[in-house]
C-alpha cells in the first residue's frame, strides 16, 4: 500500500491526545486570562525583514525562520520561528499610544528547522505571555508568577524554574578586559554546554589565577539563594538584581526558583533576567523566557519587556511522565 | 553514592571508567563480572556502546555519562553538557592513506574529489570543508583500514591510539584532526535539578 507521508517533524493529533491537550491548554488560557493577559493571534506568515537577524541585537537569532515562500509580488515571507518577535511588531504597529503596561498571551504554533532523525518538531505549539512596558524587577516578578500559575494549573508538580541573567557572563568577560572575538568564542562554548571548551579558551588567556577561576566557576554556579551571597565586583549588580526579583515573588513561586549564574540563552534579544523551566520527568527544558528590553526599540517603540513561552508538547510529556511516576521520558 | 544514573561505555574506555567509578566508591564489582547485564540499578549504572552514551544522557534517562571526545565530535548537535576532560583513553583522530606517495593528494589534484572512508562521516566532512577540499565521504561500520587497501577509498579518517593497526595495513598518518580523550557529560536538566550530587562528584574527580 502506498502511504501518503507527512513531513518529518510534523504529526497528526488524534482525539484522545487532542482531548488531553485541550484540557491542559484551556486551564493555562484561563490563568493567562485571569492575570489580565489578553490573547492575541498573529499571522503564521510574516515578511522576512521582520525576522531579520540584525533585529536580534548581537545577530544571534538562535532559531531563525526556516521556511520561506514567495508571495505573488515576489516578496519573501517566512513562517514565524517564535511569537515574541511578531508581538513586538504588533505592539509597535498597533499600540503606539496605548497606556502601559500591555499584557498579551498566545497559544500558537511556531516553526523551526530540525536536524535529521532527531525527532524534533518543525511545528510546535507554544503557550506564553508578553508583558510590555513594565521594567525589572516588578515585570519580571509578575511574569514568573504567571508562569508558575500556568504550570500549576496544568497539574505539573515537580518543576523548578532556573533564573539567571543574560548580561552577567558577557559583562564579566568584558570587565576582565577580554577582547570581543574571544568573548564571543567563550560564550559560544557556554551556549553549547562545552565546559571543557570554556576551560581551554580561558587557559589560553593567561589571566590572573583568581580571574580564571572565577570565569570557570561562575557558569557552573547554580542552587539556592546561597549562591548569590558574596558576589562581588562585576557580579554584584546581577546578583542583587536576582535577589530583588526573588524577594518580590510569592512564597510558593520563590520556592520553585533555582539561581543559575551560568544560564545563557542563545536567543540574542535577551538583555537581563532569563529563565528556563525544568522538570525531572523530561530531559529537556519545557519552557523558557526572559527580559528583552531592547527588542521593542528595534521596531520603533523602545519599551522594556519580559515574557515566556511553554512548549505545550513537552509539558504534556512531562505531565504524563509525572503521572506514571516513572523517572524519565524522551521527547 | 547518590541518586545519579550514570551511562558507562563498554569497549575501549570500559576498564578505566570502572576504575574511576570505583575510586568514587561506586560498587562496580557486578559490572566487571557480568558482561550480559546492561542495567545495574543498585549501583546506578547502565552500560552501552560509547556512541549511545550521548543519546541516553541527552534524553535524561541517564543523568551523566562517560564517552570519548570522538563520539561527541561526531554527534556535536546533542544537547548535553561536556563537564570535564577525564584524561584517559587518549587517542588521535587522523587522516591516513597508503604509505608511499600520497594517493589522496594526487587524486584531489587530478580528479578534484577524494574518497574518504570513515566511521565518523561528520567529522571527516567538516575537516575537509574547513581545509577547503572536496571529499566524497564513504561511511563504513568496521575495519576502516580495508577501504584504502581495496581501493574503495583513497584515505580514511579514523581514531588511532598507537598506530599499530594503521601500520600493519600499510597506512600512514597524513594529518592529525584532533586529540580525543574520555569526557564526562551531563544532561542539562539533571545538571540543574541534581546540582549538588553532580558537583560532589566533580569535586572528587578534580
Amino acid at each position: 500500500m502506498v502511504v501518503d507521508r507527512i513531513p518529518s517533524g510534523t504529526r497528526d493529533v488524534l482525539p484522545d491526545e487532542m482531548r488531553e491537550l485541550r484540557a491542559m491548554t484551556d486551564r493555562i488560557r484561563a490563568v493567562f486570562d485571569r492575570a489580565g493577559y489578553g490573547e492575541v493571534y498573529t499571522p503564521a506568515l510574516e515578511y522576512e525583514r521582520t525576522f531579520a537577524s540584525d533585529r536580534a541585537g548581537r545577530g544571534w537569532l538562535a532559531t531563525p525562520p526556516a521556511y520561506r515562500v514567495f508571495d505573488e509580488q515576489g516578496n519573501v515571507l517566512v513562517l514565524r520561528s517564535d511569537m515574541t518577535i511578531p508581538i513586538a511588531r504588533l505592539v509597535a504597529n498597533r499600540y503606539q499610544h496605548s497606556e502601559l503596561p500591555l499584557r498579551f498571551s498566545y497559544l500558537a504554533h511556531a516553526y523551526r528547522s530540525v536536524r535529521p532523525q532527531r525527532g524534533q518538531s518543525r511545528e510546535f505549539l507554544q503557550a506564553g505571555v508578553e508583558l510590555i512596558g513594565s521594567p525589572s524587577p516588578e515585570g519580571t516578578a509578575e511574569v514568573l508568577g504567571v508562569l508558575c500559575a500556568a504550570l500549576d494549573s496544568a497539574g505539573l508538580q515537580s518543576y523548578r524554574v532556573g533564573l539567571g541573567d543574560a548580561a552577567l557572563y558577557p559583562s564579566l568577560l568584558e570587565q576582565l578586559g577580554i577582547g570581543e572575538e574571544i568573548r564571543e568564542r567563550i560564550l559560544r562554548e557556554l551556549v553549547d554546554g562545552d565546559f571543557v571548551g570554556v576551560e581551554r579558551e580561558v587557559a589560553a588567556l593567561s589571566l590572573a589565577g583568581d580571574d580564571a577561576e572565577l570565569l570557570l566557576r561562575v557558569p557552573q554556579t547554580r542552587g539556592g539563594p546561597e549562591v548569590l551571597e558574596g558576589l562581588a565586583g562585576p557580579l554584584h549588580d546581577a546578583g542583587s538584581g536576582m535577589r530583588t526579583v526573588h524577594a518580590m515573588l510569592a512564597r510558593e513561586v520563590a520556592a520553585r526558583i533555582i539561581f543559575d549564574l551560568g544560564l545563557v540563552r542563545s536567543l540574542g534579544y535577551y538583555t537581563g533576567a532569563v529563565f528556563q523551566v525544568y522538570d525531572p520527568a523530561h530531559g529537556l527544558p519545557i519552557g523558557s523566557g526572559g527580559r528583552y528590553d531592547e527588542l521593542l526599540g528595534l521596531f520603533g517603540r523602545p519599551l522594556p519587556a519580559v515574557g515566556f513561552a511553554l512548549n505545550v508538547e513537552r509539558l504534556h510529556i512531562a505531565l504524563t511522565g509525572e503521572e506514571r511516576g516513572r523517572p524519565r521520558a524522551q521527547t | 553514592m547518590s541518586d545519579l544514573r550514570i551511562a558507562v561505555p563498554r569497549g575501549a574506555l570500559f576498564d578505566e571508567t570502572l576504575t574511576l567509578l570505583s575510586r568514587l566508591d561506586i560498587d562496580v564489582a557486578e559490572v566487571r563480572t557480568n558482561d550480559r547485564k546492561l542495567l545495574f540499578e543498585d549501583a546506578g549504572l547502565v552500560t552501552m556502546r560509547p556512541s549511545d552514551v550521548p543519546t541516553y544522557v541527552e534524553s535524561g534517562v541517564a543523568d551523566i555519562g562517560i564517552t570519548g571526545k570522538d563520539v561527541l565530535m561526531e554527534q556535536s548537535e546533542r544537547e548535553v553538557y561536556e563537564l570535564i576532560d577525564l584524561g584517559y583513553g587518549r587517542c588521535r583522530m587522523v587522516l591516513a592513506t597508503a604509505a608511499g606517495e600520497d594517493r589522496a593528494a594526487e587524486t584531489l589534484r587530478r580528479l578534484g574529489v577524494v574518497r574518504i572512508a570513515t566511521k565518523y562521516p561528520r567529522v571527516a566532512a567538516r575537516h575537509f570543508e574547513q581545509t577547503g577540499r572536496q571529499a566524497e565521504i564513504v561511511e563504513v561500520r568496521g575495519s576502516v583500514e580495508l577501504a584504502p587497501i581495496t581501493g574503495l577509498a583513497e584515505g580514511i579518517v579514523d581514531l588511532t591510539a598507537t598506530g599499530t593497526t594503521l601500520r600493519e595495513n600499510g597506512l600512514v598518518v597524513r594529518e592529525e584532526i584532533a586529540e580525543c580523550t574520555a569526557r564526562l557529560i551531563a544532561n542539562p536538566v539533571s545538571h540543574k535539578l541534581k546540582a549538588a550530587a553532580i558537583d560532589a562528584l566533580l569535586e572528587r574527580l578534580k
